[in-house]
């Protein structure tokens, strides 16, 4: 039998077939046991605690309170003002990389981008910690509370103490983070227009601005939201930039300066010295919140980012 | 000069100065955004530089006060890192294969796809959390291969993603080329497409090891860390980002000072990693 | 060499001044020479066809009307290319009105990811300021022009997209039109298209003439015969002859686009 090699191809070839599968399907299983495990993990808290863990703010491991409104808070509000700033800014580097950027230094420029979304989160954290925070304490922080902090609604934002620690300083070290990657994804969304597209529109007589914003933009519209979910999406997960300089205190408040936690930095500070169960479960039910928060972000990003690949695919 | 009226026409001076703004708009962002990480760079290796010293290769993490460097640091975490690459890159490449030639379109594909690219983006900490469930709670005990392992779960689907990538980067006709002379798929993919993408393949496994190399929460409840030279994957391991991570929270200014240092190693280690994933993707493919 | 339109032979040529004036155009993509030494005069109201085999510069001599080279780093012009007596690749003189004088439509239909409405009135927005009524009045004088009107009246708030290649191609056209250009520039407008498609923007582009200059590059002679009355043949980036269309399919005088032309047809 083994002689006809065709009939042994098709054994191997089911063979090769079967175990290439076998590895496709760990990634799936991976991720299948991620959520179980943190589920199970949590299933005190569930238990216990149940949906009043997202509307009670008290956390206080030495009575056995466990309310995770305050790191779902900080989490959501540090990763608000890093969207809030990351999003124009990275616009505006992905408009110059893509429009107005010399030839000779494009290349340099884009690489030099990308090469900074590569560096290590906990570089961004040190610097926030030893650069940022006390500058941003003893000369920006005073000068917002007396300029903005004085406006009637938004001033509540700028209020608390002025030691450069907190959650704004937290919000910005991650926009700063974040900008390399959401400007290098955007770029590469906007140069998937086909030039003709845009020849067109210069052709009518279209300055750069307009053919960015009514012809760029427009068709890549729902490449750039993915993008942005994605920058979005690693603005929530991030532990190390953020870890340094929030804080570190359970607190929900509207001021900006006040320190606070998120769900990240409240895992890195306080895993490893959980010793009651509850304490260590309410961790974890605070990872599956993060997990299952970053899980729908990204699936969003990818499905719009995959939407522009489709369309990308269908025209040229 | 210009007899052209459209060029006096209000409504256009209008738009020229909003495009003059907004391009000064978009230069001053460039501006802003360089100017922060130039400085987050400059302070790097500033600081870095100066804490720079052979004892750093060769002594132990010292006590808060006395001499030392990070030996055992830069050692535990070339064995994690390297660990959790011998894992990921076979499981990687396997599971690439399966999307890109095998799977393609069969809704396993389609999913696998789909959850790796969620895995790609996941919080690292999470899977710290996860490892920690799985693997410290079961044995009771912080260790290299806790950390070895969550360092791999996030390396791999860099790798799944390039190698998928860059298989279909190959021409369909390479590959009915090899299937007109009867070459069965493993064949075909073994020696001709996956080959013919070498290069690619290369690029992917460097950016996993880039990835990784500076990982820090994923670590934190996995190998923990250890004051002393080990080289027990069974035990805590010391390791330069949660070296990092501690002595630049403490009070301590050698500690602070080892820290950068250490910041500076791991840095440049990412971004030489970086550099050489694109040079080769650039010389091994065209 | 210059070639100068022979008046006489044909009537249709007296009547007409020259809209754009082309002397001693040099073009360079990089070090790369891609036009030599062009100079030509194109008539107003006229259909001028560029036609010549591919590689030989039409595209390229087209580009230059309306500056869309300046786009891409390396490519340069040297040389005058006078529109209204006003040399256009001066400097000084402003890109984007060039641009809003001088109309293009492409290879491949463009439509804008926006409305068939906002398609149209996207670029008679960059120059006026129209109320809702007169732009409605334009949108649809722009599409009745373009022999589009019809066809999308009770759909133009849909997608530019949702129209089929042929109309994609006219709304192009329209949206050309709508900003009232003086010239217009096809370059291969109905290389993607199906020949009915491509003979009704045939014919739009014969009734287009009685308002605008128009020029075509095209890669079909039997198009240039039928749309155009003067008809420019490129030879690798020279410009080999000029002259009424009528006379270029009849007796070429050059060999070469003799050569070119018989060599299609037979």
């Amino acid at each position: 039998m083994s002689s006809n090699p065709t009939r042994s191809f098709a054994r191997q070839d089911a063979i090769f077939a079967r175990s290439t599968q076998f590895f496709a399907v760990l990634v799936l299983v991976t991720l299948a046991a991620i959520i179980i495990s943190l589920i199970h993990g949590a299933w005190p808290t569930i238990t216990k605690v149940g949906p009043k863990f997202f509307v009670d703010a008290s956390w206080d491991p030495v009575r056995s309170l466990f309310g995770g409104l305050a790191p779902l808070w900080g989490t959501l509000i540090t990763a608000t003002i890093a969207m809030i700033i990351a999003v124009p800014v990275s616009f505006g580097i992905a408009i110059f990389l893509t429009e107005m950027c010399p030839p000779i230094l494009k290349r340099p420029l884009g690489t030099a981008v990308e090469l900074l979304a590569a560096i290590p989160s906990i570089i961004y954290g040190m610097w926030g910690l030893f650069v940022f925070a006390p500058l941003f304490g003893e000369h920006i922080q005073p000068l917002l509370s007396a300029t903005l902090g004085k406006l009637p609604v938004i001033g509540a934002l700028f209020q608390g103490p002025t030691i450069g620690i907190g959650v704004l300083t937290a919000g910005i070290i991650l926009s700063v983070m974040v900008i390399p990657f959401t400007a290098s994804v955007m770029r590469d969304v906007f140069e998937t227009t086909p030039p003709i597209l845009k020849e067109s529109a210069y052709g009518l007589g279209a300055t750069t601005w307009e053919v960015v914003w009514n012809v760029v933009l427009p068709y890549t519209k729902t490449g750039v939201v993915g993008g942005v979910m994605l920058g979005l999406g690693r603005a929530l997960g991030e532990t190390m930039a953020v870890t340094f300089v929030i804080g570190n205190a359970y607190n929900i408040s509207l001021a900006l300066f006040e320190p606070g936690n998120s769900i990240a930095s409240s895992l890195a500070n306080e895993f490893n010295e959980a010793s009651d169960p509850l304490h260590l479960s309410a961790l974890i039910a605070l990872g599956l919140v993060l997990f299952l928060l970053t899980f729908c972000v990204l699936a969003a990003s990818r499905w719009m980012l995959a939407n522009l690949a489709k369309r990308e695919g269908k025209r040229t | 000069m210009n007899g052209n009226p459209r060029a006096t026409n209000p409504i256009y001076r209008r738009r020229v100065w909003v495009n003059r703004f907004n391009l000064v708009m978009s230069l001053a962002t460039m501006t802003f955004g360089m100017a922060f990480l130039i400085w987050i760079l400059v302070t790097l290796f500033g600081k870095g530089f100066a804490a720079l010293s052979p004892t750093l290769f060769t002594q132990m993490t010292p006590p808060p006060g006395s001499d030392g460097g990070l030996a055992n640091a830069i050692f535990g975490s070339l064995m994690m890192v390297g660990t959790a690459i011998f894992i990921a890159t076979p499981i990687g490449i396997m599971a690439g294969i399966y999307l890109a030639e095998v799977g393609r379109d069969s809704w396993i594909a389609k999913v696998t796809r789909f959850v790796n690219d969620i895995l790609l983006s996941a919080p690292s900490i999470v899977i710290g959390l996860f490892v920690y469930a799985v693997i410290v709670f079961q044995f009771k005990q912080y260790s290299g291969w806790a950390g070895a392992t969550a360092l791999a779960i996030i390396a791999v689907p860099v790798v799944v993603r390039t190698t998928e990538n860059m298989l279909q980067l190959v021409p369909n006709s390479l590959r009915e080329a090899a299937y007109a002379v009867g070459a069965p798929l493993w064949q075909v993919v073994l020696k001709v497409t996956i080959k013919s993408v070498r290069g690619g393949v290369i690029t992917g496994i460097l950016l996993a090891l880039a990835r990784i190399s500076g990982e820090t929460a994923p670590l934190l409840f996995t190998a923990l860390n250890n004051q002393f030279w080990s080289t027990d994957m069974g035990a805590p391991m010391a390791n330069l980002p949660v070296v990092i991570f501690q002595f630049a929270m403490s009070p301590y200014e050698d500690w602070q000072r080892l820290a950068w240092a250490g910041a500076l190693l791991i840095t440049l280690t990412v971004l030489l990693l970086n550099i050489l994933a694109r040079t080769v993707f650039r010389q091994k493919t065209q | 060499m210059s070639f100068q339109v022979s008046l006489g032979s044909d009537a249709n040529a007296v009547a007409n001044a020259t809209k754009i004036k082309i002397n001693n155009l040099n073009f360079f993509y990089g070090s790369f020479q891609g036009l030599r030494n062009i100079s030509l005069d194109i008539p107003e109201k006229q259909v001028t066809a560029f036609i010549g085999p591919s590689g030989c510069g039409k595209s390229t001599l087209l580009r230059v009307l309306n500056r869309m080279y300046s786009l891409y780093p390396g490519q340069r012009a040297e040389g005058e290319v006078l529109l209204n007596g006003e040399n256009v690749l001066d400097s000084s003189y402003d890109l984007n009105a060039l641009r809003g004088s001088v109309g293009m439509v492409f290879q491949k239909p463009t439509p804008f990811p926006m409305s068939i409405y906002d398609n149209i009135s996207f670029g008679v927005r960059l120059y006026e300021k129209l109320g809702k009524s007169d732009m409605d009045d334009r949108v649809e004088w722009a599409l009745k022009k373009a022999a589009l009107w019809n066809e999308t009246k009770d759909k133009l708030s849909q997608s530019g997209l949702s129209l089929s290649g042929g109309q994609q191609q006219r709304l192009c056209i329209a949206r050309g039109i709508a900003v009232k250009p003086e010239v217009l520039l096809l370059d291969e407008p109905t290389s993607a298209l199906d020949p009915i498609s491509t003979a009704r923007i045939e014919e739009l582009v014969s009734e287009l003439r009685t308002d605008y200059t128009i020029v075509i590059v095209t890669h079909n002679m039997q198009q240039a015969a039928r749309v155009s009355q003067f008809t420019a043949y490129m030879y690798l980036g020279e410009l080999v002859e000029f002259t009424p269309t009528a006379q270029i399919f009849v007796k070429p005088q050059d060999k070469r686009t003799e050569d070119y032309i018989t060599g299609r047809f037979g």
